[in-house]
């Protein structure tokens, strides 16, 4: 099991009376002097986590003020250097909203060649409201985002000079990548989902790690299930496996603990969006679409997240205790979801302060680390029924 | 009255008809609520009325190469073709009334007239202004009351639909994004290609427009060269909903 340290970088001061925390809350609210502050914090944190030896999962989002980390490889790049031995994950470059995919391609092999190959290297579709910000056609956004991630592959593995390129979305007359990337022929990919199993499948077939965030974990069984099946019908290798992200707080005393979580439960609470930004057309296939239509209809859903931090544990969308409970509890999870190789920890949000971040991080580094470091990797469905 | 399916190319079309008499060529709104108004009863005991789906549109077929207002119109040129329909005329609304502008500055030997009811399709304005309101960043309900003088007339009872007929507004929703996002809601050359439309049109335009305004649409008119204009007062962006009686008077007397 490796475990990665993460925030979204959120500028949590949102005027109290805002509508709208997605696209079109005015930047008038953002002081860019606590943001310059916000920013040298997190990265401080990030070399933190460097030290104590955990991974480093970075995104981005834009418009938003819950992530101000609108251009991840900036930050990575600099990580590329502060840092020393950890796994630098971008998930990821939401690479068909970006216009230039090539772009990407050099962005990522640069990074990767400053940290001496320590690049991992997510792509993403990117939320709904991302097509509001990008202006990618949000019926076309998953197709954007293979053809870009092929894109990038083929760039990535062409050594002999250049090619040209005339895709669906994009057209170049000769890529001919300098630099290519550290690791030959090229980083792991990562690609996230969460509801359809198609993805996990895909990145199976592919050989990619498969990750999905803050779901509980009967919505998560079937995912990584249908990563485990695919890869052995394909009889491929498997490659990277796949990840989990839930909101993970470790600290010295339960009620302590429960303190942190209620911080974290900030970035499940403070979104708030206006429904058009939710529902771009044609974002969601039409099966999905006419599902949402009739449960709107009949009042709406409950929001899974939305619960007491109790029901967000039992769930595992939030781990959060002691050290030997939040090691309890993230082997209760990989139980629940047939095991897993990735915890990709939200271990900060909101209005958490830098002393209990890192004290959370350092608890978990040095107590829990070690407790479910040696977890076995998933394995394929089929090999584990011959083993038993 | 019923719907059938014509083949062009690799698209299956659905084509509805109904009437007999002289072809007139109904080109629904975005919204597609044209096929059961008054309107559109009312021209059918006079007229061959023919109404297609476009591609992704009710039970159409979209291939992936068609994604935009372009395409479509060449397919229904096809389809004119297809089934020997002369001497049309095109009752062509909002998104419809874009693709009958689109069609008629491409062939227009077999056209008759035209009438554009609050068509999209042009852009007047400078980098920062929008002509067409943003009906994808606005609020649901804002959208509403900028189409609707009375915003109750264009609610729709989803919960008293089948999935099918869900299916089909999911469909619907999406294709009218696949074509319009972007550019939004106009294709750059086309008020460049307007002087070439020949045949008698008449723009019809609420009042109370708030998507594509009445300047909007006088500027439209002016860049096509035999246009007249008509205003209908008590009606916004779905004048010939609101206000069929008006519209079927002025519509009627200058189809005959």
């Amino acid at each position: 099991m490796q475990a990665w340290h993460f925030t979204e970088m959120p500028y949590p001061y949102l005027p109290p009376d805002a509508p709208s925390t997605r696209i079109n809350l005015p930047s008038v609210h953002f002081d860019p002097k606590i943001g310059a502050d916000l920013y040298n914090r997190y990265l401080d944190e990030h070399a933190i986590a460097d030290e104590l030896g955990l991974d480093i999962m970075l995104n981005e989002h834009h418009q938003t003020p819950t992530c101000i980390d609108t251009a991840a490889p900036l930050n990575l790049a600099i990580l590329a250097r502060q840092t020393k031995r950890a796994r630098l994950l971008i998930l990821g470059n939401p690479v068909g909203h970006r216009n230039d995919p090539v772009r990407v391609a050099e962005e990522m092999a640069m990074i990767d060649c400053i940290s001496y190959g320590r690049l991992e290297c997510g792509f993403v579709r990117g939320v709904p409201y991302e097509v509001f910000a990008s202006n990618a056609n949000p019926t076309r956004s998953g197709e954007r985002l293979w053809e870009g991630i092929d894109l990038c592959l083929k760039a990535w593995a062409t050594t002999d000079g250049p090619f040209n390129y005339e895709g669906a979305f994009w057209h170049r007359r000769s890529i001919n990548l300098w630099p290519r990337p550290y690791q030959t022929p090229h980083p792991q990919i990562w690609v996230t989902g969460s509801t359809d199993v198609a993805t996990p499948h895909r990145c199976a077939e592919r050989g990619y790690v498969f990750a999905t965030f803050l779901l509980p974990h009967q919505q998560v069984r079937p995912l990584f299930d249908s990563y485990r099946e695919r890869f052995v019908e394909r009889g491929l290798p498997g490659g990277g496996g796949i990840a989990y992200m839930p909101l993970v707080h470790t600290a010295d005393s339960e009620s302590e603990a429960e303190g942190g979580a209620e911080e974290l439960r900030w970035y499940l609470t403070s979104s708030r969006s206006e429904p058009q930004f939710r529902d771009p057309p044609g974002y969601m296939p039409v099966k999905g679409k006419v599902a949402a239509m009739k449960q709107a209809a009949s009042g709406g859903a409950r929001n899974l997240r939305q619960g007491s931090l109790e029901q967000l544990r039992d769930q595992g969308i939030l781990i959060s205790g002691t050290p030997d409970s939040v090691a309890r509890q993230v082997k209760r999870f990989y139980d629940f979801v047939g095991g897993f190789d990735h915890l990709l920890m939200m271990d900060h949000a909101g209005f958490m302060s830098h002393e209990r971040t890192v004290r959370s991080m350092t608890l978990f580094a040095k107590e829990v680390y070690p407790q479910i470091k040696d977890l076995p990797r998933t394995k394929p469905i089929r090999v584990a029924q011959a083993a038993e | 009255m019923g719907a059938d399916f014509v083949r062009i190319g690799d698209v299956q079309l659905e084509v509805e008809r109904r009437g007999t008499g002289r072809t007139v060529l109904l080109l629904p709104g975005e919204d597609v609520l044209e096929p059961d108004s008054e309107a559109a009863a009312a021209l059918a005991r006079s007229f061959d009325v023919v109404i297609p789906s476009p591609p992704g549109f009710g039970r159409s077929s979209r291939p992936d190469w068609i994604d935009s207002v372009d395409d479509v119109s060449y397919l229904y040129l096809s389809l004119l073709e297809r089934l020997d329909l002369r001497d049309v005329c095109i009752i062509g609304c909002s998104l419809g009334g874009w693709i009958a502008a689109e069609m008629a500055t491409k062939d227009q030997s077999r056209l008759a007239k035209l009438v554009l009811v609050a068509p999209y399709g042009v852009k007047f304005g400078g980098a920062a202004k929008r002509d067409i309101a943003d009906m994808w960043t606005l609020s649901p309900r804002t959208v509403m009351e900028l189409k609707w003088c009375d915003p109750a007339t264009g609610q729709r009872d989803i919960a008293t639909m089948s999935d099918e007929q869900l299916a089909i507004i999911a469909r619907n929703l999406e294709s009218f994004a696949r074509f319009c996002w972007e550019p939004y809601m106009h294709n750059p050359k086309l008020r460049h290609r307007l002087e070439r439309i020949a045949v008698p049109t008449l723009l019809v335009w609420g009042e109370k427009d708030g998507i594509v305004s009445s300047d909007y649409g006088r500027s439209y008119a002016n860049l096509i060269p035999r246009a007249e204009f008509e205003l209908i007062a008590g009606a916004a962006h779905y004048p010939h909903l609101e206000q069929p009686g008006h519209f079927m008077r002025r519509v009627g007397a200058f189809l005959r």
